[in-house]
């Protein structure tokens, strides 16, 4: 296990050995890990190193072939479905449906009827609550933002990105960066898998880098007054 | 385990020779139907078997279900492609005896309907193990089996009416005809003759899917070590 | 945040899709109308004939356009891969199940009605037994087809061939229902017989194998 000796509470995410077969392709090859609350997880890996599959697997969408994660200290993310939110690069809505329609449906899966809830979550991703385009009919960076309200609706403490930035265009991945920043100063936990890191810097907590199915190093960045870089043993 | 199963093999294989011999040569030939009754000896116990082969996939899917381990998966593989074979056996010994004795292939009657439906139950479960992508193939087919198996009764009770709405020729004799004791005598070892060919069958077809899965997880071990190829 | 309220959430949110995209309805009217017209071509009865007949007809007929609206029951769910944010959320699975269950039943009803007239006037139909006894056995037969198939067109989304899947594992099972529907339907119609025993055969079907769907589709949503 790595990270900081000092873990101030409870980790927010543990994995335990997980392994992912294909097949006769091993996805994921052993990861054990631990991850700390309140901050900013980058995932950073070539295509093919598993990083969607970590994730996917992470928010139990899979099942792992062997290994254990546990969320938010409980073994399957049916017990914390309302603690946690999920982003991926498919947007995840309804193209029939206009933007606050998407979010009040969602909304009520939480359990939640509350229209200013749907409108504050559009408004801060810089989105337009009054817009009664269907989505099918956004450009792709407007989709992915109403795809993160969609995530952060409910408030939850652990939000789970999927390549969130794909095909999105500059000043829409930009924001997003900015409004998952916020999002983590407010005491939230955050994995992002992506690409892009550059977009990330500066926002970063910590880099975690994946290479053929195993997490090869994580590297604190200089956000926190104590920058250190490890590697898991 | 290994000598026990072979004892169990001969064992098998001799009461197939002496349940064969009663059914031929002991047991007295039918009044009516003649010499092609004789089929009834191998159509009856193969559709028992069939049964029980059946009835063996929807216990080892609920274990599957509730356990995800291996075994019972393979055994519930087993199980069906055996109860499948034998299913066969039923689907064929029914025209061939149906046609001497009443000059048609098909009767519609309650017990051959109803194990043609089995049938095209069971492979379907075939198919869907064939077709379902990834390594969720087992918890799918084992879901399936379950609706199959919970069908069986249906199935029978509905022809079974149908029947009596739509009379037919009835294979076999119809519910309630007795048979002669001479015959009950070959009847029942070929019953037991055939519920053990079942058995080793079954068992032979596990060990098989059993080998196939160490072979798996012996390249997958490998994957993980070494990186994949 | 009962089963009942998600599952009404979830209808609505279909229904409305439904009506906005106008997908499946338009085309599967048009189907069924084919499926009638060329029925009528391959099978032209007397008006006495065809009491005997039409009921083998119309539910196989309706089978098939039913196959085509099963296939595209998560279809949508697919698209833009939505099934997943309804996956993670703390909605209970046999809320979704429900409302799809539901929708397809209500789709299927309509075609129904739709076909129902058109098979009138090609055969010259009359029901010799009461019409009421027809509409029991409809409802009952069709939401016996859709609960199955809903669940089954779930399971064939991790199958390769999906298409093609979903009959393959339906028919077998649909078998005993397929029969009873069919042989009240010609009871009432003809006069003949008494449907009775299929109509309760049709609802322990339906109260048996609604059970099972509810009881199994948490474990086949949620196997990937």
């Amino acid at each position: 296990m790595t990270g900081p000796s000092d873990l101030p509470s409870p980790p927010v995410i543990v994995l335990e050995n997980l392994v992912k077969f294909f097949g006769r392709f091993a996805a994921l090859r052993g990861i054990s890990a631990s991850f700390a609350p309140g901050r900013l997880y980058v995932i950073l890996g070539d295509n093919g190193a598993g990083k969607s599959t970590l994730l996917r697997i992470v928010t139990g969408l899979m099942q792992p072939s062997q290994g254990k994660v546990t969320l938010l200290g409980a073994g399957s993310i049916r017990e914390v479905a309302h603690r946690v939110g999920y982003m991926a690069h498919a947007p995840l809505l309804y193209d029939e449906l206009s933007g606050m329609e998407n979010l009040r449906y969602f909304a009520g899966l939480y359990g939640l009827h509350d229209d200013n809830v749907c409108e504050r979550a559009m408004t801060m991703v810089g989105l337009d609550p009054e817009l009664s385009r269907r989505i099918g009919q956004y450009s792709q960076g407007m989709r992915q933002r109403l795809s993160l309200a969609r995530a952060v609706l409910h408030d939850p403490e652990l939000i789970l990105l999927d390549e969130p930035f794909s095909n999105v265009d500059v000043r829409s991945a930009r924001e997003m960066a900015a409004v998952l920043g916020r999002v983590r100063d407010k005491g939230k936990t955050i994995f992002v898998v992506t690409h892009q890191a550059a977009l990330m810097e500066g926002i970063a907590d910590e880099f975690v880098h994946m290479t053929a199915g195993q997490i090869v190093a994580r590297e604190a960045t200089a956000r926190k007054a104590n920058a250190q870089v490890e590697t898991p043993s | 385990m290994k000598n026990i199963f072979i004892a169990f093999v001969v064992l098998t294989i001799a009461l197939l020779a002496y349940s064969t011999y009663q059914g031929l040569f002991v047991a007295p030939t039918e009044q009516t139907m003649g010499e092609v009754q004789r089929i009834f000896y191998y159509h009856v116990p193969s559709a028992w078997t069939a049964g029980v082969c059946f009835f063996v996939n929807f216990l080892a899917s609920l274990v599957y279900l509730w356990k995800r381990n291996p075994a019972s998966d393979a055994l519930a593989v087993a199980s069906a492609e055996v109860g499948v074979a034998f299913c066969t056996i039923v689907l064929i010994t029914g025209p061939i005896w149906a046609r001497p004795v009443w000059g048609i292939w098909w009767t519609w009657d309650a017990r051959l309907t109803t194990t043609l439906v089995l049938w095209l139950i069971y492979v379907s479960y075939l198919v869907l193990r064939r077709f379902a992508a990834g390594g969720q193939t087992q918890v799918l087919a084992a879901a399936l089996a379950i609706f199959g198996f919970v069908d069986v009764p249906i199935v029978y009770m509905t022809i079974r009416w149908f029947r009596t709405q739509h009379p037919a020729p009835v294979m076999g004799g119809g519910e309630n005809s007795g048979l002669d004791p001479a015959m009950l005598h070959a009847f029942f070892w070929n019953l037991l003759a055939f519920t053990c060919v079942g058995i080793v069958l079954m068992v032979l077809r596990y060990r098989l899917q059993t080998l196939e899965e160490k072979v798996e997880a012996t390249h997958a071990a490998a994957a993980l070590q070494g990186g994949n190829r | 945040m009962t089963t009942f309220t998600m599952a009404r959430a979830t209808l609505l949110k279909d229904l409305r899709l439904e009506w906005r995209s106008k997908d499946a309805i338009n085309s599967m009217l048009f189907f069924a109308l084919l499926v009638v017209v060329v029925f009528s071509f391959a099978f032209n009865p007397t008006a006495e004939e065809s009491r005997h007949i039409a009921g083998g007809l119309v539910w196989v007929a309706l089978l098939f356009a039913a196959i085509f609206a099963l296939n595209q029951t998560w279809a949508r769910e697919l698209r833009n891969q939505v099934l997943d944010a309804y996956r993670v959320s703390p909605a209970p699975p046999n809320a979704l199940f429900l409302a799809k269950a539901i929708g397809n039943f209500l789709f299927v009803v309509v075609l129904e009605v739709m076909m129902t007239p058109l098979f009138v006037v090609f055969y010259s139909l009359r029901s010799v037994g009461p019409v009421w006894q027809l509409i029991v056995v409809a409802l009952l037969g069709t939401w016996a087809l859709v609960v199955n198939g809903t669940f089954f067109a779930a399971l064939s989304i991790r199958t390769r061939s999906r298409e093609i899947m979903l009959p393959l594992i339906l028919f077998p099972i649909s078998i005993p229902a397929l029969l009873a529907m069919v042989d009240a339907t010609t009871s009432i119609l003809t006069g003949d017989a008494s449907p009775d025993f299929w109509i309760k055969m049709l609802a322990v079907y339906d109260v048996v194998f609604t059970a099972v769907c509810l009881l199994l589709f948490e474990t086949v949503l949620n196997a990937e």
